[in-house]
């Protein structure tokens, strides 16, 4: 299956469009997709607005593939399984978020070889094809750098409060 | 008090919001082994995530619902008097920002982690409540002043810059 999911803030149909075109044309039919809050019905292949995250967790196990908006969790959730991952940036401009920050991020996790990222929906059915065939480069461990968990030990066990008024 | 009973005897509260911010926080537990945690976010079936922990349920709120902002004000608020944390801990981003402005009331040590989400700028709410944080972070390094310490005042509080110290990947 080719798990599609947009998180769950604001519905993000320029994705969804494009896989169910991407569906129509090549006759992949074993997509399931999560739209969030949108009325949109694809032709090709099953959609839910929102899942539990047992449901969502489910799905992406069992996915051989996921496709996504570019944000961080569903980024983090995709590598830690090792699962290949395609990214398509929100853009506020579409008035799919507030700012344009999926588009560095989608830039940065593409560039790093942790996923495929297409910058818009004329570029992802030619990434659809390299999707089925990526293996990531990188994956991601349970938990966050050594340096990072360490540094928040040091705070949060070892420093003195600072005086105390500030 | 000997270091390991202190160590056990820190309370923490973790709070973030929905979505990426949770997922973030999850990846930040190792540093919280041997410490009193309590989590508090916006989606009641996140509780699965950490079993055996105390969890607080809030409403989400975007700045624009005036009404919901001052709801999660409020319950974030009584959540602390509650709590009583040693350590006010947020991944962002509204809950993060009123836990930590409201931490400092009970005299809570307070950790602003602003999301890897934001690559090019800090985010928004990192830009506004950052700044009151005992220790603000960035995870990324060209966001961080060179040198500084986050938790360092040396350039004064209005043109303070987040530390760098690695990142949740």
């Amino acid at each position: 299956m080719i798990f599609v999911t947009v998180g769950h803030q604001t519905p993000f149909d320029r994705l969804i469009r494009a896989m169910d075109d991407w569906a129509a044309s090549t006759g992949e039919r074993d997509i399931f997709a999560q739209v969030g809050r949108s009325d949109i019905r694809p032709r090709s292949f099953p959609a839910m607005q929102f899942l539990s995250p047992d449901e969502f967790d489910r799905r992406m196990r069992e996915a051989k593939a996921i496709v996504g908006h570019a944000g961080t969790g569903t980024i983090i959730a995709a590598l830690t399984l090792g699962k290949p991952l395609l990214v398509m940036p929100r853009l506020s401009s579409k008035g799919e978020t507030r700012n344009d920050h999926q588009v560095p991020t989608a830039a940065y996790f593409s560039s790093q070889g942790y996923v495929l990222a297409a910058s818009d929906e004329k570029e992802l059915g030619p990434r659809m094809a390299e999707l089925l065939a990526y293996r990531p480069q990188k994956t991601l461990p349970d938990s966050a750098s050594p340096q990072l968990i360490a540094r928040l030990r040091s705070f949060i066990f070892d420093e003195l409060r600072a005086g105390g008024g500030s | 008090m000997s270091a390991s009973q202190s160590r056990k005897n820190r309370k923490i509260l973790a709070v973030s919001s929905g979505g990426g911010h949770w997922v973030e926080l999850m990846r930040l537990r190792p540093a919280f082994d041997g410490a009193d945690v309590a989590y508090v976010t916006v989606n009641a079936e996140y509780r699965r995530d950490v079993p055996g922990c105390r969890f607080h349920v809030i409403n989400d709120a975007t700045r624009w619902n005036k009404f919901a902002v001052l709801l999660m004000a409020a319950r974030i608020l009584f959540i602390l008097l509650r709590e009583r944390p040693d350590v006010v801990i947020t991944t962002g981003a509204a809950p993060g920002h009123f836990a930590l402005r409201f931490g400092k009331w009970v005299r809570a040590r307070t950790i602003w982690l602003d999301s890897i989400a934001n690559v090019d700028e800090l985010s928004m709410s990192g830009r506004i409540t950052g700044r009151f944080a005992d220790l603000w972070l960035t995870q990324w390094e060209h966001l961080a002043k060179a040198g500084e310490q986050g938790s360092g005042e040396a350039a004064g509080p209005g043109q303070r810059r987040p530390e760098y110290a690695g990142a949740v990947l």
